[in-house]
């Protein structure tokens, strides 16, 4: 593994399957009476967010303690965005302080990549979600919760989601998630598809390695998972559909048309939810619904990558698990 | 030292397939022997070798007392000493049976003992997973050179080597067959810690 | 003291025969071979390339307001440094050149400077707002005689301002300089639109942008009969546009500028802000495009859009760098990369869309002239087998934001004569 997980497509295969598998190990860890491991002892994370995200980071914060990382939350939020020496100046000040791993948050797509490349800081940096660049962790959370859903736990080990048909249905333009889904799921061997109506699907999109389609109908019975993209309000406003209504009409799951998915097929969703625009209530609540499972997952997802990046004295190399095979 | 040594054409075995067995039934009698019946022994077995040897240890004691007894694994990878010192290790399985280990008496076994500092880990490991009776250490060879003060309760071979010495157990649900070997190590040992990481798999 | 003489002896001038120059104080006294004048120093300039010296329509010389990234005199220092003898310095300074006071105040300066003429381009409208046309023909009558007016930063977007625009400055010969951008389709907009950007997550810039407006302008030009001048075109669709105007005889200039001739999206991927400009990097496809309509003539001319910035500016994430790049200390390189190298131009045609093209429409007097006998003696000498690094330590302007950094780029400005007077003398400033 590279030093820094900074976007979903710089995962290789076998990468992103000793992530699932290590992360598989991790939730055992959530079953014990102490649910702690002294692995990251003496280690020192920051979560470094310049974007609210409570979900987010406290999920992190969860995965640094239960590895015994000390953990300095800093939130950037208010400190100057729009003037850019406030990365620099800070992550000069994190690394004079002598930090291990950065977690980071940011509204501008790249800020973890320049974070890692610009030689401001040694640490490793993991990205917590980038503008509407990456969220490679949701990406992998989200895999996780697949391969558990439709492979099976243990059966699910050391295997990717090859021939899994998954569905991401939403605002695709402004989301981080589609786009590191889109790349780890390909990678893992899926076939995706996105829907959206056309305005909210990127331009250059023709390059992803994916389907796309505008009909939400024709795609969700050959569907083993549909991911629903949270839809926000204000992108009516843009004209980028024209109400609410509309909008949850052609492209919100409701009871109908989760009836019409196959029996095995899960509904997933990033949160947080708007009820009543991409879902509803009674899809959200459903027993198909992976909505809590995918928070719980989460946090062992990113207990996986902090091992593995901060593990050891360098990151895990992905040969490791053949040598000592189970 | 001799890092041009192939240490597997210079092996010579110290147990064969029978050797492994029968020391294996042996033990089996003194775990019935010394917890008097093995009533609510829970065997630990330790990635990767260890957990197939717990799992053999389980059938001989099923045979003698005629229960079966919960076998489990114990992966010591993330109580390490040594992290810091290598690559991030891939993670092996933790299973604790269904009844857990509190009050219990577990006894953990591995292919061999060194340096103790795997035991060391285990025992640390044990601590977050529950509150045994009582805990002890059953290995197949003991080579000596311990840099802990720990030792096993029962052990298949004692075996007196030279830190430029390897040994290499080997079993058929791994290797596809049983035997203890002796050879040169491939590199110099590293610095004074745990051996183990610096061999390949299933060499101590 | 005696008339200064400079012979400039076995140049091959705009890349013909080789020749010998004698300049006599600020004129070219003599072309020809074999000159000899006992009192003249003399340039060795064998194999070297003589071209008129260079004009650049778009530059930024950021003072007044912005003298921590450039001031007239680094900024002339630099357009020395790469061949230039004239300077149109752009208007959209702090206060902004929107008044007879501001553009006088910035020719005075270049003026001072002495390394390079400074023609202040005017404000088109006031405070660059697009609302309310700034008085463009006080600043034509002033000292600073502006003919060319561009609101460079931002577009003229609404119709009727730049209609009148267009009209206004017919009374007086001059040119509005259209920054082609809608404003609307590019609200957010960080890169290229297109599939890098949709990886990458950064807001696009569509050409149809900058098409829509070279579109509705070309067409607003004929309407009215008056010349527009586009700003540093960057699109395929807006060359076709171009294209088909011209064929219309609708009396439309463009510029090109060196980075559009080289570099394409691509490189945002690294996310290093010092690619991010505006109009941004396009595509391969664009880039050919952008090659052939210079060659052809459908682009008039290159004008660098030198845009300095400081350090911190551009030492940040993508959102929140500037945007632009400096270029005057390059662009004669890039030009022979892209243009010479590629067999699409001989340096007769670089001295057309460097020196006399932009000179032309600019209506820079004394400029893009040619090299002959009796000429304002405004001269570049170029070494065309040079191979160099470029190192932004060694750049005049104040600023470093190139591009280019450790990039081999062929061709070096060895010599820069300013009405016979050496503003640059074997590549060191006077």
């Amino acid at each position: 593994m590279m030093r820094h997980l900074i976007s979903a497509a710089d995962l290789t295969r076998d990468e992103a399957v000793l992530i699932l598998d290590t992360a598989e190990e991790m939730a055992r860890v959530a079953d014990r009476p102490i649910k702690k491991l002294p692995t990251l002892r003496g280690r020192t994370v920051v979560n470094l967010f310049f974007e609210d995200s409570t979900r987010t980071r406290i999920s992190f914060e969860a995965a640094e303690k239960r590895l015994s990382a000390d953990v300095i939350n800093f939130s950037a939020k208010g400190s100057s965005v729009s003037k850019g020496e406030s990365l620099k100046d800070t992550a000069q000040t994190l690394e004079a302080m002598g930090v291990d791993a950065v977690v980071i948050r940011h509204g501008a797509s790249g800020a973890p990549y320049r974070l890692a490349t610009s030689g401001w800081i040694d640490a490793a940096v993991i990205n917590a979600g980038d503008g509407t660049h990456q969220h490679p962790t949701q990406a992998l959370l989200d895999a996780f919760t697949m391969r558990r859903r439709l492979v099976g736990r243990d059966t699910g080990l050391g295997r990717d989601l090859a021939g899994k048909r998954i569905t991401i249905v939403g605002d695709v333009l402004h989301s981080r998630v589609a786009r590191s889904n889109v790349d780890l799921l390909h990678t893992l061997g899926a076939e995706v598809t996105l829907v959206a109506p056309p305005t909210l699907v990127p331009v250059g999109v023709t390059s992803w390695p994916c389907e796309v389609s505008y009909d939400l109908d024709a795609v969700l019975p050959k569907s083993d998972a549909v991911m629903m993209l949270r839809v926000q309000r204000e992108r009516m406003n843009a004209a980028f559909f024209p109400t609410e209504r509309e909008y949850s009409r052609r492209y919100g799951l409701d009871g109908d048309r989760l009836a019409r998915m196959p029996e095995h097929a899960v509904v997933m969703h990033p949160g947080p939810m708007v009820r009543g625009m991409e879902i509803t209530a009674e899809v959200a609540d459903s027993p198909r619904c992976t909505v809590i499972e995918q928070v719980a997952n989460g946090v062992s997802i990113r207990m996986a990558v902090l091992y593995l990046l901060l593990g050891g004295n360098e990151p895990a190399t992905t040969h490791a698990r053949t040598e000592e095979s189970k | 030292m001799d890092a041009t040594t192939p240490h597997a054409d210079a092996a010579r075995p110290v147990l064969e397939g029978p050797d492994i067995a029968r020391v294996l039934t042996r033990i089996a009698h003194e775990i019935v022997e010394r917890a008097k019946g093995a009533d609510d022994v829970v065997l630990l077995g330790i990635p990767t070798r260890g957990v197939f040897l717990a799992r053999r240890l389980a059938e001989k004691l099923q045979q003698i007392t005629g229960r079966a007894i919960p076998v489990g694994s114990l992966d010591i990878t993330m109580y390490r000493d040594d992290l810091r010192l290598r690559p991030a290790r891939a993670l092996a399985r933790t299973e604790i049976p269904g009844d857990g280990l509190d009050g219990r008496l577990v006894v953990l076994v591995d292919d061999v003992l060194f340096s103790g500092r795997t035991i060391r880990a285990a025992l640390d490991a044990l601590g977050d997973l529950g509150r045994p009776r009582a805990v002890q250490l059953a290995v197949l060879v003991d080579r000596g050179h311990r840099e802990l003060p720990i030792r096993a309760d029962y052990v298949g071979k004692n075996l007196p080597t030279s830190l430029r010495e390897a040994v290499k157990v080997q079993l058929t649900e791994e290797d596809g067959r049983d035997a203890v070997l002796l050879g040169l190590r491939e590199t110099a040992p590293a610095d004074g810690g745990d051996h183990r990481p610096a061999a390949p798999a299933g060499e101590r | 003291m005696s008339m200064n003489k400079i012979l400039i002896r076995g140049a091959r001038v705009l890349g013909g025969e080789a020749q010998d120059v004698l300049i006599e104080g600020e004129t070219i006294a003599a072309t020809g071979t074999g000159l000899t004048d006992p009192d003249a120093t003399v340039v060795p300039a064998e194999g070297q390339i003589l071209l008129p010296g260079l004009v650049d329509l778009h530059t930024h010389l950021r003072e007044p307001g912005r003298e921590d990234s450039e001031t007239v005199l680094t900024g002339t220092r630099a357009a020395a440094s790469g061949g230039f003898t004239s300077v149109f310095a752009m208007a959209n300074t702090f206060p902004v050149a929107d008044t007879a006071g501001v553009v006088e105040q910035v020719y005075r300066l270049g003026q001072e400077s002495g390394y390079c003429d400074v023609q202040p381009i005017g404000a088109v409208t006031v405070g660059l707002e697009g609302t309310q046309l700034a008085e463009l023909g006080a600043m034509h009558e002033s000292a600073a005689g502006v003919t060319v007016f561009s609101d460079d930063g931002k577009c003229v977007h609404d119709a009727v301002i730049m209609r009148r625009a267009l009209e206004y400055v017919k009374a007086f010969g001059g040119v509005v300089a259209q920054h082609a951008q809608e404003p609307r389709l590019t609200e957010g907009a960080q890169m290229n639109e297109g599939t890098v950007s949709a990886e990458l997550g950064l807001g696009g810039w569509p050409a149809v942008a900058e098409e829509s407006i070279v579109a509705r302008d070309v067409l607003l030009a004929e309407h009215v009969g008056s010349r527009v001048h586009i700003c540093h075109l960057s699109t395929a669709g807006s060359v076709e546009i171009v294209r088909w105007a011209k064929s219309r005889g609708i009396d439309v200039t463009a510029e090109v500028t060196p980075h559009h001739l080289l570099l394409t999206d691509e490189l945002v991927r690294s996310y290093d802000p010092v690619y991010k400009v505006n109009p941004p990097l396009r595509t391969e496809r664009d880039v050919r495009a952008l090659r052939e309509a210079l060659a052809d003539g459908t682009i008039d001319i290159v004008a660098t859009d030198h845009a300095p910035h400081p350090h911190e500016d551009k030492d940040c994430e993508w959102a929140a760098a500037a945007m632009g790049m400096v270029g005057l200390e390059t662009a004669l390189s890039v030009v022979q990369r892209t243009m010479v190298e590629t067999g699409l131009l001989d340096w007769a045609g670089v001295a057309d869309r460097m020196s006399f093209a932009p000179a032309r429409i600019g209506r820079a007097t004394g400029h893009g002239r040619p090299v002959s006998a009796g000429e304002p003696a405004n001269l570049t000498l170029v070494d065309p087998a040079y191979r160099g690094t470029v190192d932004p330590a060694g750049f005049a302007s104040r600023s470093r934001n190139t591009p280019y950094r450790g990039r081999e780029l062929p061709g070096r400005v060895t010599h820069t004569f300013l009405r016979g007077r050496a503003t640059l003398m074997d590549g060191k400033l006077a």
